[in-house]
């Protein structure tokens, strides 16, 4: 799936400098605990979470993740932020709850890894 | 383990309970392994497997020192901290066990995954503690 139908079937917005619209991801992935995170995803996923603090960026730097879903309307620190510019990584901030978030990137053809 | 082969060493301090700079030196052991050529694939595994240690240090520890050790078929990882050490390692190995505070589960962390995602990772895991501290050492092969 696509960034830019990412962030219209969220009505996401964006909230770093980085942003390809046509950059892709095939699985998601979403979870408050980022050892889960470490533990079972991998590089080709969107990280959808609750968390808005640095470890966030952390873990999606290790994973080689390239974009984070920020729901329940999260807005994240500056540092945060500036984190995920350096990183060169996409972070969206939806209003939806984590669940409908997921439900409607799974109607829309997302797949979760298995 | 003895010291033979070894290319380079490249050592972190990690504080204890400083959240803001934990993964910083994570982020440098993988910007170094990237900029001499590490695979991908590899590179995340050790990243991991380092991240997790680091948060470990951060969370449970007094405080102490990663390392990335450099051979050249293989990459260590080892973590010395400065206690109070890990009363029961065979329960802390256990998916979902965990010791940690509120606080930390509310950034995200002690799911009781750390020492678990460590050893999936590696090719080789080694860990001895006592109230002294605990000393984890992770091979991975390159």
């Amino acid at each position: 799936m696509k960034f830019k139908d990412i962030k219209e079937i969220l009505n996401a917005n964006i909230l770093t400098d980085n942003f390809n619209e046509d950059l892709e991801v095939n699985y998601a992935f979403a979870s408050d605990l980022m050892s889960d995170v470490l533990a079972y995803a991998n590089n080709d996923t969107l990280l959808i979470t609750g968390l808005n603090n640095p470890q966030v960026i952390r873990t999606a730097e290790m994973m080689d993740i390239s974009i984070v879903v920020l729901v329940r309307g999260k807005l994240p620190s500056k540092e945060t932020i500036d984190l995920a510019n350096e990183n060169l990584l996409t972070i969206f901030s939806t209003d939806y709850i984590m669940f409908k978030a997921c439900g409607l990137l799974f109607e829309k053809g997302m797949k979760g890894l298995e | 383990m003895s010291d033979k082969g070894l290319i380079k060493r490249i050592a972190y301090n990690v504080p204890a309970n400083d959240f803001k700079a934990a993964g910083k030196s994570s982020s440098s052991i993988k910007s170094n392994l990237k900029a001499i050529g590490i695979d991908a694939r590899i590179l995340r595994k050790i990243a991991i497997i380092s991240y997790e240690a680091e948060i470990n240090i951060v969370i449970h520890s007094y405080g102490g020192n990663l390392y990335c050790d450099l051979y050249e078929d293989k990459i260590v990882i080892v973590s010395e901290d400065k206690g109070p050490g890990i009363p029961d390692i065979e329960k802390a190995m256990t998916e979902g066990f965990s010791t940690a505070s509120e606080s930390v589960r509310e950034l995200g962390f002690g799911a009781g995954m750390g020492l678990p995602n460590m050893k999936r990772y590696s090719d080789e895991f080694e860990i001895e503690s006592s109230e002294n501290g605990t000393v984890i050492k992770i091979t991975i092969l390159i």
